[in-house]
């Protein structure tokens, strides 16, 4: 059979960011608090928020200056002065049948434009425009959209302060587009403008097209993990669409999180006109250069050069320090451990290592563990000392993130301590060979023969033994055997 | 009827602190009064009365106990119903907040309270003030005081008429292209529309957000300047509000307007201007001229395209302010829910708007569409751009500009209301000062065959203080033979 070997096509994504500020203490353009998660439905609402007959919307400043904030953090052009707009359409989750946003056609001067974020020790991911506008309010369903009686509304979110940040199409793989988020998050983290922590504080739409082919818009799209799997669904479609020699329509599709797949939510001809014009009730946002000199004074260390800085000043390798600064609680944690443990290097592994994939296994942020620094290096310390084995180490590592245990109380309540006792461990190994006698035959020419009675000898002490004692005490034994 | 109900706001401010007269007195007699007129005019829509005589009862007690009270203490005052009061039902004489009850006040409505006026109503408009005559009202006209065949004009026509036929001694309008100094001229009183940001619109309804001004109604320029006064000065609730304190307009009512340069403008006494307007307007120019200010015509080009101008922003405006009221939560909401959210918003607005209020927001919607923005929108804005230069450069030689507030007298109810471009011309001498954002004044200057004639004043921005000195020089100096019919 002939097999044709065809290149697959590149892929161009583009991400469309929006990030809740979550730092301000109340709304864009209200005072209403803006920490409204868990609390009961429309109690973070007022005439302003609610877009009341008479009532005007006053510009949280706060709001400017974290934009002008990330604007310099993405190494973007900061406007010295920009205009909101009313994007006018009808939803039930806006007070007033239009969002104060702004204007985002051609002629539209947002706060900031024309930056770039590097990924991947090196890549470039341009950013083209950061604007500021309100979020909408919640729509609620009792059960699912289908099975509901009504549709119920929350606007504790209404009116909450949004920066849209909106890339060029550079991201080239769906994992690539989930590594660039995670960046824009720390660097947003490192801000303190907004913690991705919290549900619904990041979201996202994305555009995506086959080399040559027409480009779509996927919606709805809740967390990092989900960016990543819709876009491999999306492109996996248009690649097969293409093979079988289909046409890719422009249209806008909805990430089903529940069935895996994106369907249609309108193809591109009837979208939607909306009306854009200057908000008549706010005066045009002016931004001095100095404003923008004094914030950028102010600014906070941002993950890369956290990264540089932590290779130096703890002689780690350059993914971990990545790794590491790609998440700020991460980063954090890391420096709090290595205040007081003197090996960062074998510490960065364990964060990096263990700890990242023990948390992606029971996905979880760090923060909703009970894992405290001192704990950490506690642990550790319990290996260095010859206490635990490495391995043992790991265990102790899983329990006391999710009990908070001191690690010293885990392993004496659950006996983990290593056993270098060696009448007691020669005692077992007598046991051993008594056991396995074909084994100990083979032993004394086949290593692995060896290794296997070694094993036997761990399993015994589940794994307690102190596994170079055991190495030795085997071989002693073997020796001891072979001289009869 | 009682001599104090045609006192000026001062005059009652002085009688009630001495205690000549007790508030109480005063503002039942306002009730007595309009239970008399308004029957037959109908410029209220909600009355205050209860409140109102609990506000007067206290504001006598603190005169008795000889504590402090404010610049206007018991001063009756009307509100448009356009104007939120906390408590009181503001409809914007629309069927779609016939029940809405605002949890605020407007900015002006507080600093109004803070010194002791007395709200005595809502009074009735063009549904959202979206008109010329108060025929547009959801809740049938308001008549005009000197011809109750004829119209009060608008869109403040409840509150030019409460004044008018001293139901009110002050009353508040709002002024998008004419709103308040159109029915002042109508109803035979004094409308000064403010230097746009003077005044707070915190609490005002929106019909075109960047053209409107609160705007003090009364039968006097001193009464005018009182009440400016009071609501006038920066608001943080208004981010288009200036940044300056308030105003001290009484200090301006001086009878002086030697050196004064007055233009005329030759567009705003176009070919629509009756003949019996003209001659009006002309002879308060004259009487000014007499005592000692000059005058000169002018032509400013760019007022050609004014109306249209006007009429497009403000559309557009509008059709966005109102896109709010769908009824879902707040305002007219039919019963028969058993329908999507669409379904039910194109239900609820088809029956919640009247139609001029309907057919404004068709035409705003068009003109911000995709494809006619540049056309209809931008350029609009661009013509406002020329008015204000052109407007600058006239105002470098000039200190004043002199016209007809209206070109027409008040008209008979139903003439104007089958062809809508017709009662649009009527705004042709007024939206000038709106899209400019420049203060103006119609202050009464004539009459003819019993209706009066209203002459208008604009300045240059923040100039409201030579608009007071020349109205109330003229005031002084004209014997107008002014009656109400009723």
């Amino acid at each position: 059979m002939h097999v044709e070997t065809v290149p697959e096509l590149k892929v161009k994504i583009g991400l469309e960011v929006h990030c809740q500020l979550t730092n301000l203490k109340s709304k864009l353009f209200c005072s209403c608090s803006a920490d409204y998660r868990d609390s009961e439905p429309n109690t973070h609402i007022c005439p302003v928020c609610m877009g009341m007959p008479g009532t005007l919307p006053v510009l949280n400043r706060k709001a400017v200056e974290d934009a002008i904030m990330i604007a310099l953090a993405l190494n973007m052009q900061v406007s010295s002065r920009t205009l909101f707009y009313r994007k006018n359409y009808f939803y039930p989750d806006m007070p007033k049948n239009f969002q104060i946003s702004q204007y985002d056609r051609a002629g539209g001067v947002p706060i900031a434009k024309d930056g770039y974020v590097t990924i991947d020790g090196g890549r470039k991911v341009r950013i083209s425009r950061l604007q500021l506008e309100e979020d909408p309010g919640k729509l609620v369903y009792e059960g699912t959209i289908e099975t509901s009686k009504a549709t119920l509304v929350d606007y504790n979110r209404a009116g909450v302060a949004l920066a849209e940040i909106v890339t060029e199409p550079d991201i080239t793989s769906p994992r690539e587009a989930r590594i660039f988020l995670q960046k824009l998050r720390s660097i947003l983290e490192h801000l303190g403008v907004s913690s991705g922590e919290l549900e619904g504080s990041m979201r996202c739409d994305a555009n995506i097209s086959i080399e040559g082919g027409t480009r779509v818009e996927v919606k709805n799209i809740s967390s990092f993990k989900e960016v990543e799997r819709a876009l491999n669904f999306e492109m996996t479609r248009q690649r097969s669409l293409i093979r079988k020699g289909l046409r890719i329509g422009r249209e806008t599709r909805h990430w089903d999180e529940l069935r895996r797949v994106t369907v249609t939510l309108r193809v591109k001809e009837e979208e939607e006109d909306y009306r854009y014009f200057p908000e008549p009730d706010l005066v045009p946002i002016l931004i001095s250069r100095e404003d923008v000199e004094r914030l950028r004074a102010s600014m906070p260390e941002l993950p890369d050069s956290r990264k540089r800085r932590l290779m130096e000043q703890y002689g780690i390798s350059m993914q971990n320090a990545e790794v590491l600064t790609d998440n700020k609680a991460l980063a954090e944690f890391f420096e709090a451990c290595a205040a007081n443990y003197s090996r960062p290097d074998l510490l960065s592994n364990w964060i990096v290592g263990d700890l990242l994939s023990y948390l992606y296994d029971m996905g979880l942020e760090l923060r909703e563990t009970k894992l405290t620094p001192q704990h950490m290096v506690g642990m550790l310390r319990l290996i260095d000392d010859g206490t635990i084995s490495g391995k043992i180490g790991k265990e102790v590592l899983k329990e006391i993130m999710v009990t908070g245990e001191a690690p010293e109380n885990v392993v004496k309540a659950r006996g983990l301590i290593r056993i270098s006792d060696r009448e007691y461990l020669e005692r077992l190994t007598d046991r051993v060979f008594e056991e396995n006698p074909k084994a100990v035959k083979d032993a004394l020419k086949d290593e692995k023969a060896v290794r296997f009675l070694v094993g036997q000898l761990m399993k015994l002490t589940e794994g307690k033994a102190d596994p170079q004692l055991a190495n030795i005490l085997v071989r002693n034994r073997l020796k001891a055997s072979a001289g009869k | 009827m009682p001599r104090i109900l045609e006192l000026p706001a001062s005059e009652i401010v002085r009688k009630v602190k001495v205690q000549e007269i007790s508030v109480e007195e005063y503002i039942s007699e306002c009730f007595e009064r309009i239970r008399t007129a308004d029957p037959k005019i109908h410029a209220f829509l909600t009355l205050t009365e209860d409140y109102a005589l609990m506000r007067a009862r206290e504001i006598d007690s603190r005169i008795r106990r000889g504590e402090k009270v404010g610049s206007l203490a018991g001063v009756a005052v009307a509100v448009k119903d356009n104007i939120c009061t906390m408590g009181v039902r503001t409809t914007c004489a629309s069927k779609m907040l016939e029940s809405f009850i605002p949890i605020y006040d407007a900015t002006v409505i507080e600093r109004l309270k803070a010194q002791d006026a007395v709200i005595v109503g809502k009074t009735n408009m063009d549904e959202f003030a979206m008109g010329s005559s108060t025929e547009q009202s959801a809740f049938g006209p308001t008549l005009n005081p000197y011809d109750l065949e004829r119209v009060p004009g608008g869109s403040s026509g409840g509150s030019a008429a409460s004044v008018a036929s001293f139901e009110a001694t002050v009353s508040l309008g709002s002024d998008t292209g004419g709103s308040v100094r159109c029915p002042a001229s109508f109803c035979g009183v004094v409308g000064l529309k403010p230097t746009y940001g003077l005044v707070s619109r915190y609490g005002l309804i929106a019909f075109a957000n960047s053209l409107e001004q609160i705007s003090p109604i009364g039968r006097t320029v001193a009464d005018v300047a009182t009440v400016m006064d009071c609501i006038s000065g920066h608001d943080s609730r208004d981010s288009t509000s200036v940044n300056t304190g308030p105003t001290s307009l009484r200090s301006h009512l001086i009878e002086d307007v030697s050196g004064i340069r007055l233009g005329v403008p030759k567009e705003l006494f176009g070919e629509g201007t009756e003949e019996a307007v003209s001659k009006g307007v002309w002879n308060a120019i004259n009487r000014l001229i007499g005592l000692g200010a000059t005058c000169e015509e002018v032509s400013l080009h760019s007022l050609k395209y004014a109306l249209a101008s006007y009429y497009i922003i403000a559309m557009s405006e509008a059709s966005s302010n109102l896109a709010r009221y769908d009824g879902l939560r707040y305002g007219f909401r039919l019963e028969d829910d058993d329908c999507d959210w669409s379904e039910a918003y194109s239900r609820n607005r088809r029956e919640g708007f009247g139609p001029e209020v309907k057919r404004r927001i068709m035409l705003g919607t068009y003109a911000l569409s995709a494809g006619y923005y540049n056309q209809y929108y931008l350029r609009a804005q661009r013509v406002r751009t020329l008015i204000r230069q052109e407007l600058s450069r006239v105002f470098k030689n000039f200190d004043l500009l002199a016209s007809p507030t209206m070109p027409i007298l008040p008209y008979r109810l139903g003439e104007k209301l089958r062809d809508p471009l017709e009662m649009y011309m009527c705004d042709v001498d007024t939206v000038t000062a709106n899209l400019a954002g420049i203060p103006a004044v119609s202050i009464p200057c004539s009459s003819h065959q019993g209706l009066p004639i209203g002459v208008q004043f604009m300045a240059p921005p923040f100039r409201e203080d030579l608009l007071i000195r020349v109205s109330y020089t003229l005031e002084k100096n004209l014997e107008l033979d002014l009656k109400p019919a009723v």
